[in-house]
């Protein structure tokens, strides 16, 4: 076999490793899609009065759901980075990295059993909404765009879990990424308009990665156009996916001990 | 005979604090080599060099015939690792640890089947191997570790203190498994504290102070060079003690504990003759001790110096 098969086939190794951890401790998916929906509760049960104040969308739930979405990819990142952490502190990795394996097989295995699980929590998240409510007006070809730009999301915040989980020494040192992840999307379009908000806050809202990303999807569900959102997000995306990709591909290879 | 594994001049540093100061050593094909010394002397770090996992900052170290430096892909692929913290997957049985490890070595599935189902059997972990290595004990988890390194069938091993904190049951079981590993033709790197670990399993033994070797040798040749054991006879008073000095001869005396030290190797018949040569005076011993030379011992002789001293443990993360 040559190298490029069996780099192939060792990622697909590590892939299974980990998917095999999530079939053996199903609760992690639990409560990768209970999360979101609660958050979804929370907001459509109680901040639902808002909805006046929100112009063309017929229901709250609506205009929340992407940024639900966009909350779902932030959490399943969270799970990726403490996945990687604990094999990093545990040793495991240490064993790989003595073994004749290549280190992108490693760090491709992390991000594919990632992208698979966050894909499937996103879905049943999606699959709860419709219960409680949600009908996006989007045909086939603008759900599968949509798709497209959930899935290059989760890759983004994925590849940039991975390098936070091997360079944290402790579970405790992820503390900073997972509150970004998780807390950015409430600083965003996601729940109500940025124009809506005051000062600097408005400003933030406006500009940071999370809200174009939000707005494309928002925009493609409701058959809205979407304009210079879905650019802006799809360069964001791909700047924080190569910049993950590069920090990762230098943690993976540095001497073990420091 | 050829050489498995050789080092020259290696040197490593973490900082200002200087871990290898320019270490020699060879390990030749087929044997066990074992590198002694108190925490922080270098050990983990000289593994993990050797291993491919930490560049050295001088030096040449050559694994298997290649550098490491500059061939680490075909050094990893000649070598097995077991480190001094099991480096198994917690979340998996394990069975699937162990397949996990044959896929890696790219084994085929009816092969890497074969050899988990006869390492699970040699390791006695075949009833533990369906239970998640997580609920498995210290002892399960290190066989379990060294089943995994001995899936892909390396021809040189690298195990870091194999039996630090095993139980004496699952230490003698792991000493086992080595001497088995040797008679199989492999090439066993160890290290340890314990004086008695590498004089059981070692060819050669390097004793390293402070990143430099003190001394290579046989550990039958290490043990000359160091006090044997002695026997101790501790009296009630000094009557017995003056007595028993008389009758022994060449005895070290302790006068604060009452005690006599006398040289001997501390095996029963030895002991049997030095009480008969105490005659009537044996009756005076309150107690009989045999001490043995340890890692300390060594230590005190080669460089002057206890091994007490504190080091910063700089070698053991991750």
């Amino acid at each position: 076999m040559t190298t490029l098969a069996y780099a192939v086939r060792d990622s697909a190794t590590m892939t299974r490793r980990s998917l095999r951890h999530l079939l053996r401790y199903p609760v992690t998916l639990v409560v990768a899609v209970a999360v979101p929906v609660l958050l979804l509760l929370l907001f459509v049960g109680v901040f639902g009065a808002l909805r006046t104040s929100l112009g063309a969308h017929a229901s709250y739930i609506d205009y929340v759901m992407p940024g639900i979405i966009v909350m779902t990819a932030g959490y399943g990142s969270s799970v990726t980075a403490q996945g990687v952490n604990r094999d990093s502190t545990e040793g495991i990795i240490g064993r790989f990295r003595t073994m004749a394996i290549s280190p992108t097989s490693m760090l491709n295995g992390y991000v594919v059993s990632a992208l698979a699980r966050t894909l499937v929590s996103a879905a049943l998240v999606i699959g709860v909404a419709m219960g409680l409510g949600f009908r996006p007006t989007a045909g086939a070809g603008r759900w599968l765009a949509a798709a497209g730009v959930t899935v290059l999301l989760a890759l983004a915040l994925t590849w940039l879990a991975v390098p936070f989980g091997l360079a944290a020494k402790t579970a405790e040192g992820l503390t900073g990424f997972i509150l970004i992840v998780q807390l950015l999307p409430f600083i965003s379009s996601a729940f109500v308009p940025p124009g809506q908000m005051s000062g600097s806050v408005r400003w933030f809202a406006a500009h940071e990665p999370f809200t174009p990303v939000i707005d494309t999807l928002r925009g493609l569900l409701a058959g809205t156009p979407s304009g210079g959102t879905m650019l802006a997000a799809a360069v964001w995306c791909a700047g924080l996916a190569l910049a993950g990709y590069l920090w990762a591909q230098v943690l993976v290879r540095r001497d073990l001990s420091r | 005979m050829t050489s498995a594994i050789t080092a020259t001049g290696l040197r490593k540093s973490f900082g200002d604090k200087v871990v290898l100061d320019g270490i020699d050593l060879e390990v030749r094909a087929g044997t066990t080599f074992s590198l002694l010394g108190p925490n922080g002397a270098g050990k983990t770090t000289t593994v993990q060099i050797m291993s491919t996992l930490v560049r050295a900052d001088g030096g040449e170290v050559r694994v298997a015939g290649h550098d490491v430096a500059r061939d680490p892909a075909a050094v990893r692929a000649a070598i097995g690792v077991t480190g001094q913290f099991s480096a198994v997957d917690n979340l998996l049985t394990g069975e699937e640890n162990l397949l996990l490890m044959a896929d890696l070595h790219h084994l085929g599935r009816a092969e890497g089947r074969r050899r988990t189902a006869a390492l699970l059997g040699q390791f006695d972990l075949a009833g533990a191997a369906a239970k998640t290595a997580m609920t498995y004990s210290g002892g399960m988890k290190r066989r379990l570790d060294l089943a995994m390194t001995l899936i892909g069938d390396p021809r040189i091993i690298f195990l870091d203190e194999p039996t630090s904190g095993l139980d004496p049951r699952s230490r003698r079981m792991m000493w086992q498994i080595i001497r088995d590993l040797v008679a199989g033709g492999v090439t066993i790197f160890l290290t340890t504290q314990q004086l008695d670990e590498a004089d059981q399993l070692a060819n050669r033994v390097a004793v390293l102070d402070h990143g430099q070797v003190v001394a290579a040798d046989s550990p039958e040749e290490l043990e000359r060079s160091i006090p044997g054991a002695n026997v101790r006879l501790h009296f009630a008073g000094t009557t017995g003690l003056d007595a028993a000095e008389r009758a022994l001869g060449g005895a070290f005396r302790h006068d604060d504990t009452l005690t006599l030290e006398v040289p001997s190797d501390g095996g029963a018949i030895a002991v049997r003759a030095l009480l008969n040569r105490l005659g009537d005076t044996a009756d005076e011993v309150d107690e009989v001790s045999v001490h043995t030379p340890d890692l300390d011992d060594v230590f005190f002789a080669l460089t002057g110096h206890p091994t007490a001293e504190p080091a910063p443990e700089m070698e053991n993360t991750r």
